[in-house]
């Protein structure tokens, strides 16, 4: 083979693998994004159920009730609007009443919504970006200002 | 006084780093040799201050002065003394002092064993290292000062995060930036070539072992990450594709692609513009996940207060060192001269396949982790993307890695035999075979792709051992003349077949925990035994207990493998005091390289407790893959024709840099 049709070779199995990444990537990408939604979000929107969607806001006051089989239900709020949350599992450690939490799951037919993860932060200074986000347009939360 | 000192010792250190970025470069340009010699000297007294620095701000913590704004808010008293050291990395202030003592540490060392290095590459290499340093102790003493003091000061420290206080932060954290910014030294040597506009092999010999050794410990860090964030977080996961975690992944990427790009150019004088560049990516990503990490700018499970208004500023180091860097390529790589042509079936061909796939990973991970930023950035959506992402995409990218391994480093330079070294890998593809057929009869029902995955693994592991058997001679010599050949090996083939066979050995470990792990979700009350992967557990009792500074509850629970008494496992729900802050402590018990994990949740209205309990099969060789992989490296690291200092064969001596002849 001559130099020039060994560079080919070389440029073009480059360009393949190239092309190859970038299909994969597109292909994996319209598939499994996941879009976060607060609780206004959804009681306007009003997303078809089984949609898989981040739910994010603040857990309501007296909202927690736990089952002796480990199943947990709460509110997540915004002040804007609610969403009942089930979820079967242990909760994170800072999961409290009154703070910030995001519950990755599906939306069920009756408006309720079923996680099967639930995040809090890991600090207590600390608040989920897109929560601090969510609560910012819906004045619940302002810049500086713990949550209590 | 002391942070008075701690403070002083850095501001010094900055006016030496400006100096050591300016004085080396300056006279490498006007070829002034007493000039480039004050390099050395310069860097070595940086690593001095920056040490005296962070000696200040570790007795600062040890001592427990609370007049120290990043004390108070990071610790207290009661701690035990090794989270009292640990903890002065434990928080931005003081991880970005640690960033920059691990710098001046690698650029200390060049200093102080690249006295075989030209005198020019050398100025240069250390003038480049300076700008670092520059830029990040302003940004320590402009935003992120650890010495910054609180009048007047409180009597108790509000403690450091309890997730924090773990072993794991003695370990994770340095090991990580000594990989992050190991990668600075291959960095400044790849801005040093190009200032230079020259390069040959000898320089790809120079760069190796820093290559190697930033790549061995990021592999190590990486690793402990992981072991760490699975048995602290309790949520028994591994690897949660988190950008902290990707932040990790896309330089090891990089640095994998350049450790053997490397190879390629100082054994054939080839790929050196592809080498350069894997230099400055690798670094590049480096940076970009500090930013990630320190700046807040994603949401992810491993973050810890952060703060956007210093994201501002490294954003703006990033920009510079990346956008500088790669100007700078852009205009000078044209005038490196190629050469070392091969035939596209060799080891070169092979190498080069390496290379793209797994920049192609790195890149799939860069745009998994940045999408959502770019998307709000333009429309305002929210998204995230998730582990079924980087799965499809880095799983794709990597299987074809893991297949090809065994090939290359049987192929020859320049042209090799396709044919004659899938002959001699055909006992291990056989042997892959029948574990992959044991595999799919033993475990009949399961995931269907699992046997193949453990096929392949399995094909890595004794691809990587064929290697070396086939450079003994293996049925071709007595076994005397093979034991003498095996002696006489490299230690770099042995440091090859090792990392090689890391891989395989993390992929049985990747393939058995997705594939065959059980999980069980339960409320349980003291006398309640539930089964588990073949377990029982019974939650014996639930146990209040107090620490130095915390309480906890723990709830022990007793095994039986098939009626026989393994012994207990337990598993706690621990409030620390000072903050009043829980945190969830898992049970592990290790059977062989299998684990059994239980993690606890809280008190549930009638008495009982939340459980999580899983049995994870060969989940350990997912971490001792990554150290048998960073030994291989080490074991490289140490082979004589790569230790830093050794005399080099004489050839070498000559300006290399002609162009090689044309085929």
């Amino acid at each position: 083979m001559t130099r020039k049709g060994r560079r080919l070779v070389l440029i073009g199995s480059a360009l393949g693998v190239l092309a190859i990444a970038a299909g994969l990537m597109l292909y994996a990408l319209t598939d499994t994004i996941v879009f976060f939604r607060s609780p206004s979000e959804i009681a306007a929107e009003h997303p078809a159920p089984g949609t898989r969607l981040r739910l994010g806001g603040l857990v309501k006051q007296g909202s927690v009730e736990k089952q002796d089989d480990a199943h947990i239900r709460f509110v997540v709020t915004d002040g804007g609007a609610d969403v009942r949350v089930g979820y079967t599992g242990l909760l994170p450690d800072l999961f409290r009443e009154g703070q910030g939490v995001v519950a990755e799951g599906q939306l069920l037919p009756d408006g309720s919504f079923r996680a099967d993860s639930v995040l809090a932060k890991h600090d207590e200074k600390y608040m989920p970006k897109e929560v601090a986000d969510a609560l910012k347009k819906q004045g619940v939360w302002k810049e500086g200002e713990g949550v209590q | 006084m002391i942070p008075e000192i701690g403070h002083y010792a850095l501001v010094l250190a900055l006016a030496l780093a400006i100096l050591q970025t300016v004085l080396p470069i300056w006279g490498a340009r006007a070829g002034d040799e007493a000039l480039m010699r004050v390099g050395p000297p310069l860097a070595i007294a940086f690593a001095g201050f920056v040490i005296l620095s962070f000696a200040a701000l570790v007795a600062v913590y040890v001592q427990s002065d609370f007049s120290v704004v990043n004390v108070v808010e990071n610790s207290h008293s009661m701690k035990p003394l090794l989270y009292k050291i640990t903890g002065t990395w434990g928080n931005h202030e003081g991880s970005m002092l640690l960033w920059v003592l691990v710098l001046a540490l690698f650029g200390g060392t060049v200093a102080l064993f690249g006295s075989n290095l030209p005198s020019r590459l050398k100025a240069n290499v250390i003038g480049v290292q300076g700008s670092i340093g520059v830029a990040f102790l302003l940004f320590i003493l402009l935003t992120s000062n650890p010495f910054l003091r609180m009048v007047p000061a409180p009597a108790e420290g509000r403690d450091l995060n309890p997730i924090l206080q773990d072993i794991g932060l003695a370990i994770h954290p340095p090991l990580l930036y000594l990989g992050y910014v190991g990668f600075s030294v291959t960095f400044a040597f790849a801005i040093a070539a190009l200032i230079d506009g020259r390069i040959d092999a000898a320089w790809a010999r120079w760069v190796r072992p820093w290559a190697l050794a930033a790549w061995a410990f990021l592999t190590v860090g990486i690793a402990m990450g992981s072991y760490w964030a699975y048995y602290e977080l309790g949520w028994g996961g591994w690897w949660f594709w988190d950008p902290v975690e990707n932040a990790s992944l896309m330089p090891w990427f990089a640095g994998t692609a350049l450790i053997h790009s490397a190879v390629v150019m100082e054994k054939r004088d080839a790929l050196k513009v592809w080498t350069i560049l894997l230099a400055i990516l690798a670094f590049s990503l480096s940076l970009l996940g500090t930013f990630l990490v320190r700046s807040g700018v994603l949401t992810s499970v491993h973050a810890f207060a952060t703060d956007p208004t210093r994201g501002v500023f490294i954003l703006a180091i990033l920009v510079a060192f990346i956008g500088g860097s790669l100007a700078l390529f852009a205009w000078r790589a044209p005038l490196l001269r190629q050469g070392g042509i091969f035939a596209p079936v060799s080891r070169e061909g092979a190498l080069v396949l390496n290379n793209l796939l797994l920049t192609a990973s790195a890149a799939a991970v860069l745009v998994g982790t940045l999408y959502p930023l770019a998307l709000e950035a333009f429309n305002g959506e929210k998204i995230t993307v998730g582990p079924p992402y980087f799965n499809v995409t880095v799983g794709a990218l990597m299987l074809p890695v893991a297949f090809a391994m065994p090939f290359g480093p049987l192929l020859a330079w320049k042209r090799g035999d396709l044919v004659g070294v899938g002959q001699r890998l055909m006992a291990a593809f056989a042997l892959a075979l029948v574990a992959a057929g044991v595999v799919a009869v033993a475990t009949e029902g399961g995931p269907v792709l699992a046997p193949f995955g453990i096929g392949l693994a399995a094909f890595v592991i004794l691809g990587a051992v064929t290697d070396l058997a086939e450079r003994a001679g293996l049925g071709r010599v007595s076994p005397g003349t093979m034991l003498a050949r095996l002696r006489g090996l490299p230690r770099a083939a042995y440091g090859t077949m090792l990392a090689h066979a890391g891989i395989g050995i993390c992929l049985l470990g990747i393939v058995a925990e997705t594939s065959w792990s059980s999980e069980r979700i339960i409320g349980a009350k003291p006398g309640d035994a539930f089964p588990v992967g073949g377990f029982e557990l019974r939650l014996e009792r639930l146990e209040p207990r107090t620490g130095p500074n915390y309480r906890d509850v723990a709830a022990v629970f007793s095994v039986r493998r098939g009626g026989v008494e393994e012994g207990t496992v337990e598993s706690s729900k621990r409030i620390f005091t000072a903050r009043n802050m829980p945190t969830t402590e898992a049970g592990i018990r290790t059977f062989g390289f299998s684990q059994l994990y239980v993690s606890v949740g809280d008190e549930l209205p009638g008495g009982g407790i939340g459980v999580r309990a899983y049995y994870k099969p060969l989940v350990t060789l997912i971490w001792l893959g990554a150290v048998v992989m960073a030994l291989g490296g080490a074991l490289s690291l140490s082979d004589r024709r790569l230790r830093v200092g050794a005399p080099k064969p004489a050839r070498r001596k000559q300006p290399a840099a002609l162009p090689a002849a044309a085929e």
